[in-house]
């Protein structure tokens, strides 16, 4: 019986600037079932990561409930995290975001977690810019309560049992981009080549980053007539670019053909280079990225990669011209500064 | 690259390091889980099988399976496959209702073994249940060959060798003992059908021509001649002060026998860099924990002699260079010369094999080294009616690999004798079989633990340096075995992949500990794969196993190389597209009846 990973690694394991190894960036085993498609996010966060040469304790998992939501238990374990209240993620991660602004605030929800019970607490997050990255891992399907519909499902999408789904999809890219979204990417969770360039991006923006990616439910929605399978995903997925993340030390080489590549300089230094698929379409165009989507609808096709970005980001923060201190590194006196500041206070409102 | 041949019995066996590194192919993994399972009787008889003297090898293996061994590749140490099997030896019931049982019926051919040692006995066990009459013959006055007169009693107890030899002479096998064979020819003039030679290589080699050599002949012993005289009795002691020239296991065993037949100031002085010396690390271990220095880098100049007696020996300091080609030469530092005192020399610098008893005119072909002419897979000599193994072939090697070779040529005997083409020698008994028995549960301890290396306890050095036939290693305790026996990894057990039923999810590259799985895109040749892999697979003596074309064609790689066997691929697997497969692979021998009787 195996429940423990075995402690032993490859002995070449490569190591980061930081000197750790992959394997310092791992959670506990998982415990979800065989094949799920999170696993492989989970392990594509992993690799994101150890890439980005992040420090384990400058980052903070966040998620709500759901087989998604267990996930950040599957990944950096040397993190921060906290595993809140079914669709509460959002108002945690801003708490907590507000109090500390220095740390890398990493969500995981599912689809029933944002598009159903935390849809409210969602479009807020969106339209505040909360600096965050905000991973929904999309499997059509409540997976941890037996495979219920989703709001997520398709419409006319057949489930484990049969039933085709009566209803309109919510498609959270759209919103997400509707809203004021300043990231919006898609990706699918058998394409770790295109998952872990968009979420080293979606990491180094400064504002929320959504990246919606379709994630098999191998025990209640990976059948025929379902829209969510791996086979179906995989015979409808269309990218509109193939992307590379390149972190602001590194020099740009650029060996794609001339004209197809489009670059993006992020606020931090760091360049995503995209080569686009389709000239129809412009990333830093809201626009287009929406006219994109609903294209790619109407063709039944699953638009993946980067969608719409807006390296103008003004985070929550910025908007709200917070101090540059983290309120949690603040004493007493600074946060509570005393009934003559109160009344000061007072008396310019008057 | 094309997908792996998988039902190419090699292709997993090569897997199995152990076994594939064992000359006999021992099937260690599946003797180690019986040990871990408390079935000592069992895992005595896999390898009573396979190689014969268990409980021998078990103390005395040169083990060339431990350093092939996988969990040397992930950790420090690899698993101490030679002493469990001596746990399977020391703890076993009554095995002799286990062993073929005569009197067997005779099939009329008959068979003569010149040399008794674990060649020649591998010949007899094989032989002798399938009706041959056997004759074997030695000048000692018993069974074991250089097993009995080289291996002192410390390493290898007189009652573990007599069990296993007596388990041999009991099948019915004729012996002719303290009888030496002057001559192959008289041999041939009898009516065998066959004659095996497992003469051995028992010619020590000496320093003719180091000055003093003769006047101090006296005390001066040669290695191998010494160590027989002391197991048979006729030497008993020794003087106070010792050099022992050599670096090899029989210097090894030569400075430790001295200690104990009264050698107080033994010492041994070795040409090479200590790092370089042919004796095992465990040996040199061994002997420098009984207050026995080792000095390298000192070649032999003279002896030096005293009034008719021998005083000491004086040696050139030296040391190791190298040309590019990486070939060593020893030159001289400079400076006076060293000097330590000695009562006795014993010279323990190699053996070669003599065939001064074998006629050149009988069909049998020398090489310009006075070696004969072997074939390498039938073991036939010249005349098709001679054979040769163990070290009588191509020189000193262990006891191991004379009983590989014994089997081999026991093969060829009987196909000779049945008048059949020596060539066509059946393929290895293989089999493969699913350990699934539920989602978490494989029919093997698939978790991989983390415990490094236990060491053998030794008896205490006051006893053992007393008394020469005290047994210095005391073995495992059946408690010890158990947890030195879970450090096994299962290599044998299969990491089995089915490609129609992959769905690409990639869960087992996700899991797998030690990134052994990788999807990707197929190359041309394997070079360039190997390089294209989530971690390259750089070690090129381990092998790639590259799946058919799947659905989004790419194909599924694994390198072979660091994988754990546990199973964690498999469990992820939704579809069961892997699977954890028990390998087993027993090399053909002319009788494998101990083998079946068992099962
Ligand atoms: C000091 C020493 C220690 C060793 N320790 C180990 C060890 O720990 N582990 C290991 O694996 N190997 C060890 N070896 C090597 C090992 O003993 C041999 O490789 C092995 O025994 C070879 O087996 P064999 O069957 O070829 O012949 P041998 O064991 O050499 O037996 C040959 C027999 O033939 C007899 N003989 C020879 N000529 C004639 C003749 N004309 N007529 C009749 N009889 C004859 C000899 O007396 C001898 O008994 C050691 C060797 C030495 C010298
Ligand atoms: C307040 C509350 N309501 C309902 C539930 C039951 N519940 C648990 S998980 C879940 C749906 C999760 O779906 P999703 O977010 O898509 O996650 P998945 O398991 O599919 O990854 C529901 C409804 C709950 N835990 N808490
Ligand atoms: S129920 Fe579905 S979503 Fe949950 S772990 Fe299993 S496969 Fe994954
Ligand atoms: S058994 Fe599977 S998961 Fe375990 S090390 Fe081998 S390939 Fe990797
Ligand atoms: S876990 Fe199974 S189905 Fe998934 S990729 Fe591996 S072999 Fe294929
Ligand atoms: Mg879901």
């Amino acid at each position: 019986m195996t429940y423990i990973r075995p402690k032993f690694r490859h002995p070449q394991l490569p190591k980061n600037n930081l000197g750790y190894t992959l394997a310092y960036y791992e959670g506990a085993l998982s415990t979800l079932c065989a094949g799920c498609g999170h696993d492989s996010i989970s392990a594509g966060v992993v690799q994101a990561c150890y890439d980005l040469n992040i420090e384990p304790h400058k980052l903070a998992k966040l998620s709500g409930i759901g087989c998604s939501s267990k996930t950040p238990a599957y990944f950096l374990s040397n993190s921060h995290g906290f595993n809140s209240v079914h669709g509460r993620m959002p108002s945690v991660a801003t708490g907590a975001n507000l109090a500390n602004r220095d740390l890398i605030y990493f969500g995981v929800s599912g689809d029933g977690d944002t598009a159903s019970i935390g849809m409210g607490q969602f479009v807020h997050a969106v339209r505040r810019n909360l600096n965050m990255v905000y991973i929904v891992m999309n499997n059509g399907c409540y997976g941890l309560t037996k495979g219920q519909d989703s709001a997520t499902a398709d419409y006319g999408s057949k489930n484990k049992s049969g039933n085709v789904n009566l209803f309109e999809s919510i498609d959270l890219a759209s919103l997400a981009i509707e809203l004021g979204a300043t990231f919006v990417a898609q990706s699918f969770s058998g394409d770790k080549a295109q998952m872990v360039p968009l979420m080293k991006a979606a990491i180094s923006h400064p504002g929320f980053a959504f990246i919606n990616i379709i994630s098999p439910c191998v025990t209640f929605n990976n059948n025929m007539g379902s829209t969510k399978s791996y086979d179906f995903v995989r015979e409808h997925v269309e990218a509109t670019s193939t992307i590379d993340f390149v972190p602001t030390m590194k020099e740009i080489s650029v060996d794609y053909k001339e004209g197809t590549v489009k670059q993006v300089k992020m606020h931090d230094g760091s360049v995503i280079s995209l080569q686009k698929l389709s000239d129809a379409w412009d990333p830093l165009d809201r626009q287009s990225a929406m006219n994109a989507i609903i294209n790619a609808k109407a063709k039944q096709e699953i638009l993946t990669g980067l969608l719409y970005l807006n390296p103008d980001s003004q985070d929550l923060h910025s908007l709200l011209q917070t101090s540059d201190k983290p309120l949690n590194e603040m004493g007493e006196k600074e946060l509570c500064p005393g009934n003559d500041a109160l009344t000061e206070i007072n008396a310019g409102l008057r | 690259m094309k997908p792996t041949d998988i039902k190419d019995p090699e292709y997993f066996h090569k897997v199995v390091d152990c076994q594939y590194a064992c000359p006999a192919h021992t099937p260690v993994p599946e003797y180690i889980r019986l040990i871990a399972e408390g079935k000592y009787t069992e895992a005595y008889m896999i390898n009573w099988d396979s190689n014969v003297f268990p409980g021998i090898l078990g103390r005395t293996c040169d083990r060339p399976c431990e350093p092939a061994c996988r969990r040397g590749r992930v950790e420090e140490e690899p698993v101490a496959i030679c002493r469990l099997k001596r746990v399977a030896a020391d703890n076993k019931d009554d095995v002799k209702h286990l062993m073929p049982k005569g009197p067997f019926k005779q099939n009329g051919k008959k068979i003569a073994l010149i040399g008794a040692g674990p060649a020649s006995l591998t010949v007899a066990r094989d032989l002798a249940p399938l009706g041959y009459e056997i004759h074997l013959y030695d000048e000692q006055k018993a069974g074991g060959g250089f097993m009995r007169s080289q291996i002192p009693s410390f390493r290898l107890p007189e009652t573990v060798l007599d069990e296993e030899v007596n388990y041999i002479l009991d099948l019915g096998i004729h012996s002719h003992f303290n009888h030496y064979v002057e001559s192959l020819k008289e041999v041939l003039a009898k009516d065998y059908d066959a004659v095996f030679v497992g003469t051995g290589a028992p010619r020590g080699r000496d320093l003719p021509d180091t000055p003093g050599r003769q006047e101090a002949a006296a005390n001066i012993h040669i290695g191998i001649n010494w160590l027989g005289s002391v197991a048979f009795e006729h030497t008993k002691k020794i003087g106070k002060n010792v050099i022992v020239l050599g670096g090899g296991n029989t210097a090894m065993d030569c400075c430790r026998t001295a200690r104990r037949l009264g050698g107080e100031n033994v010492k041994v002085v070795v040409r090479s860099p200590f790092t370089e010396m042919k004796a095992s690390p465990w040996e040199k271990e061994d002997a420098q924990h009984e207050d026995i220095p080792i000095i390298d880098n000192h070649v032999p100049k003279s002896f030096v002699v005293e009034n008719g007696k021998l005083k000491g020996m004086t040696f050139e300091k030296v040391k190791a260079e190298y040309d590019e080609s990486g070939k060593r030469k020893l030159v001289p530092v400079g400076g006076d010369d060293v000097f330590f005192e000695a009562d006795d020399v014993l010279v323990a610098i190699g053996q070669e094999n003599s065939f001064p008893w074998i006629e050149r005119d009988c069909g049998i072909e020398f090489d310009k080294w006075e070696m004969p002419i072997v074939n390498e897979t039938t073991f036939v000599s010249t005349n098709p009616k001679v054979f040769f193994g163990g070290d009588s072939a191509w020189g000193p090697k262990n006891v191991i690999t004379a009983v590989a070779h014994g089997h081999q040529a026991a093969v060829s005997i009987d196909l000779l004798c049945k008048g059949e083409d020596l060539n066509k020698r059946l393929d290895p008994m293989v089999n493969l079989i699913s350990q699934k028995m539920g989602i978490h549960e494989w029919g093997y301890d698939s978790a991989v633990v983390n415990d490094e290396r236990y060491v053998v306890p030794q008896a205490d050095k006051k006893v053992t340096l007393n008394n020469r036939k005290k047994e210095v290693e005391l073995g495992f305790d059946p408690l010890t075995g158990f947890k030195e026996a879970e450090r096994c990894l299962n290599c044998d057990v299969q990491t089995v992949f089915t490609e129609n039923k992959c769905i690409e999810c990639d869960a087992c590259m996700d899991i797998c500990p030690t990134a052994c799985i990788t999807f990707t895109e197929n190359a041309e040749n394997e070079t360039d794969l190997r390089a294209m892999l989530k971690m390259p697979a750089n070690n090129k003596t381990q092998d790639i196993y590259v799946s058919d074309v799947l659905a989004t064609k790419r194909v599924m790689v694994k390198d072979e190389d660091l994988c754990l066997h546990c199973g964690l691929c498999a469990e992820r697997c939704p579809t069961a597209a892997w699977d954890m497969q028990k390998f087993f692979y027993n090399v053909t021998k002319a009788d494998n009846s101990c083998y079946h009787h068992q099962k």
